[in-house]
């Protein structure tokens, strides 16, 4: 075999890698990726019940209530035009708190509530999610109105 | 004054940096000789002039000085000393100075050690290093200046983050930034080579050290950044797929296909073109990340501030150097001259799938990082999480492993593969016989955790055998190196494998008195008490941890940061960790349950049983040692170190 047939082997071994890795990423991705969702999405009939997906919002004021169990809580995420239900069994990170943004991963159930895996709050007062941009305004006006 | 001498110190450094990328190119065009002289100095002077700017930058924060904006942003005058000098890194201008520091630095330890490479292609390659800090220090200077005055000092500072208020801020940035940036050097030095036309053996092996060098302290910074997060965070997991561990994670998989493939430029003179490319990369990714980390892209404890200007800037510095590298790359690659010739049973073979799988993965998981952002960019809002990646990079590195401990028993050029045979049944077995155990005893365990311990026996048994029938006193210390760091791909694989299938969790509101049962331990919940910090209130739990007569006491706190200067209280959870030869107990101490009458009267627990779990941070240091052991050797002390002593015994034979 001469150097550069091997040279033109390689190169093909190394294209039909990275072709079979973007068939397998793109495939992985269609079944694993999962769709960020306002309240107004969901509202609007976007959210698919049972099936895996981020839900951003803001924790409605007053709206945190724990269950007897203690460690399942069940409050209100709204993005200031529709609201939704939410329950989490579990410890709520350290800066989740009303009037302030969170990010719950979990599925929608039947009945309209959606059941949270897993809830991440901001990291700091000075961050915002670029997916929530602007929803601080949008709460603040609402609350304004009321 | 100190501000004011910092940012001086940055503008002359820039200078210099132009006046090292201009001696350069006049030099490397045919000017006169002494322009080349000027370069090496001149890169040794912007090293040191940018590390005093940085060392200005740590004494404004230690001095609590508030009239400079950022430390009134991110510091306090109460805040423990030890967190007001990592402070200084802990925020956006400050880690981009520190990132520039290395880069300076970098520059000048080429300066004063590199004696291998020919002159011009030390020249160019000091020239592309300054033309890279150069655009850093733009970026820096007038777009993310650390040193910017208020006009008026307020009273006190905001204070810094309470997640970043632990001792991991003091190392685990510094670390990853000195694999991240050090991959600079190889950036540079392929870029020098190209523009000179030299690459060959000789380039690969004054090459080699730096790439292990930022390499280890890639490794180390992620390991570290993982158990950090393990402890930090309160989650109890070790990896996250989050997109800034996957933009650090990105930059390792490219250095560790380049250092296996400069391997093969230096011993055989093959491969050449690809190892520059994987050099040019490497650095890349490490530019990518930083700018998908700074722009705001993400949502992240690292993304400190948003500034849609500095992530124009970024993209634009990242286009110009990708860009100018990969043109480059295009324009010489014709010129590269065909390497050796080699059968695909051999080393270069296996090293050639170990290089195509390790980028592969880097592609999937460089593809899941971006998909988001892309999408977002189309209106669709998205996130690619832990099922995706693992699904993807997990086959595939376990494959990746059974290359790598075949590799080493092949010999260069061709193989007959009678090693392979000889050596690899025994491993095998061993990998079977895990298999076995786990099917039977395991009870119900995912297949990749069940695959992945399986591997590892197979790789704890095979990373062993190119030491098989050596006199163990005579092999070369990279030899030893690469045992190592293949051993310390097993026992990291293990402890993943383990923590992943056996992980018991509890999670319960336990009132005082109360004994919670997690794993082999009986857990008593004693009570809580408040404490004071320095700058924080704290309940503090007392837990008891009993198993097998012997009991160890836990304490979890959380943390009350008062909001400083109008900002926001925070919370933050401190987990209690016990350590055993078998595992580890993790306690996280939740929020008081109000019962019936309005009183705390129960306190939320988490409490998980993780075995092995330590393994994956033991298996990511043995690998950083390994690689150190290589990279020792490969620097040639010992090689010097053992020809003194041979002399001298000769002389006492005489």
């Amino acid at each position: 075999m001469k150097a550069k047939h091997q040279r033109l082997i390689l190169a093909l071994l190394a294209l039909g890698g990275v072709a079979g890795a973007g068939v397998l990423g793109a495939s992985a991705l269609r079944d694993e990726a999962a769709y960020f969702r306002t309240p107004e999405e969901i509202e609007a009939g976007k959210a698919v019940v049972g099936e895996p997906m981020r839900l951003g919002g803001m924790v409605a004021a007053n709206s945190i209530k724990r269950q007897s169990d203690g460690i399942t809580i069940v409050f209100v995420a709204t993005d200031g035009k529709a609201s939704i239900p939410v329950q989490f069994t579990g410890i709520v990170p350290d800066l989740f708190a009303e009037n302030s943004g969170m990010v719950a991963d979990g599925r929608m159930r039947a009945d309209g509530t959606f059941v949270a895996d897993k809830i991440l709050a901001k990291h700091d007062e000075k961050y915002m999610p670029p997916q929530m941009e602007g929803m601080d305004k949008a709460v603040a006006k609402a609350a304004a109105k009321t | 004054m100190i501000a004011e001498l910092g940012l001086a110190l940055l503008w002359i450094a820039a200078a210099l940096a132009c006046l090292s990328l201009v001696a350069g190119i006049i030099f490397l065009r045919g000017g006169p000789k002494d322009l080349a002289s000027l370069v090496r100095p001149a890169s040794v002077a912007q090293g040191v002039l940018t590390t005093a700017a940085f060392g200005l930058l740590i004494a404004l924060f230690v001095r609590s000085d508030m009239s400079v904006e950022l430390v009134a942003r991110n510091s306090n005058s109460l805040k423990p000393m030890i967190f007001k000098v990592a402070g200084t890194w802990g925020n956006h201008e400050g880690s981009m100075l520190l990132w520039l520091m290395i880069l300076s630095l970098s520059g000048a330890l080429i300066a004063i050690f590199e004696r291998r490479l020919r002159e011009d292609t030390l020249v160019a390659t000091l020239a592309a290093q300054a033309a890279l800090s150069l655009g850093f220090f733009a970026f820096l200077i007038f777009s993310s200046n650390p040193f910017n005055r208020l006009p008026v000092a307020p009273p006190d500072g905001q204070g810094l983050n309470p997640l970043l208020q632990d001792i991991g801020l003091a190392f685990h940035p510094p670390t990853l930034y000195v694999g991240y940036v050090g991959l600079s050097v190889a950036f540079s030095f392929a870029v020098g080579a190209l523009i000179t036309r030299e690459i060959g053996p000789a380039f690969a092996r004054a090459m080699r050290p730096w790439v292990l060098g930022s390499w280890i302290f890639l490794t180390l910074g992620i390991t570290a950044g993982s158990y950090w997060a393990y402890y930090e965070l309160g989650w109890g997991g070790w990896w996250f797929w989050d997109p800034v561990e996957n933009v650090s994670l990105i930059p390792w998989l490219a250095g560790a296909a380049l250092l296996h493939s400069v391997a093969v430029t230096a011993t055989r003179n093959a491969l050449r073109a690809w190892t520059v490319m994987l050099a040019v990369i490497g650095f890349s990714m490490s530019m990518v990340g930083t700018f998908i980390v700074r722009s705001g892209l993400l949502t992240s404890v690292h993304s400190f501030a948003v500034d849609p200007e500095r992530g124009t800037f970024l993209l634009a510095l990242m286009a110009i150097y990708i860009g100018g590298a990969l043109t480059l790359f295009a324009l010489r690659a014709g010129t590269v001259a065909e390497g050796k010739k080699f059968a695909l049973l051999s080393r270069e073979g296996s090293l050639v799938i170990n290089n195509l799988l390790l980028t592969t993965i880097l592609a999937l998981v460089l593809l899941g990082t971006l998909y988001p952002i892309v999408a977002e960019a189309m209106g669709e809002k998205i996130s690619v999480g832990p099922p995706y990646y693992n699904k993807v990079a997990g086959p595939l590195a376990l494959i990746l492993c059974l290359v790598m401990v075949a590799g080493p028993l092949l010999a260069w050029r061709k193989d007959d593969g009678r090693k392979l045979r000889s050596r690899l049944p025994i491993a095998a077995l061993a990998g079977a016989i895990v298999l076995v155990l786990l099917v039977i005893f395991g009870g119900h365990v995912g297949i990749l955790p069940l695959l992945g311990m399986a591997v590892a026996g197979v790789v704890a048994v095979a990373s062993l055998a190119p030491l098989w029938g050596r006199n163990l006193r005579r092999t070369p210390l990279p030899t030893w190196g690469m045992v190592i760091a293949h051993f310390g791909v097993a026992v990291c694989l293990a402890g993943m494998g383990a923590e992943s299938a056996f992980i018991k969790e509890k999670l319960v509101a336990a009132a005082p008195g109360e004994t919670v049962r997690v794993g082999d331990f009986d857990v008593l919940f004693k009570g809580v008490k408040p404490i004071a910090g320095p700058n924080y209130t704290a309940i503090e739990g007392t837990l008891v941890a009993m198993s097998g007569g012997k009991s160890h006491v836990m304490k979890p706190e959380s943390r009350m940061f008062p909001g400083l200067m109008g900002t926001a209280p925070t919370e933050t959870n401190e987990a209690a960790l016990l350590t055993r030869p078998g595992g580890q107990l993790y306690v996280v101490l939740g929020q008081p349950v109000q019962g019936a009458d309005g009183r705390a009267d129960r306190y939320q627990l988490r409490l998980w049983w993780k075995p092995l779990v330590w393994w994956i941070w033991l298996g990511g240091g043995l690998i950083a040692f390994g690689a150190a052991l290589s990279m020792l050797g490969r620097a040639q002390l010992l090689a010097l170190w053992r020809a003194r002593r041979a002399r001298k015994e000769e002389g006492r034979w005489k």
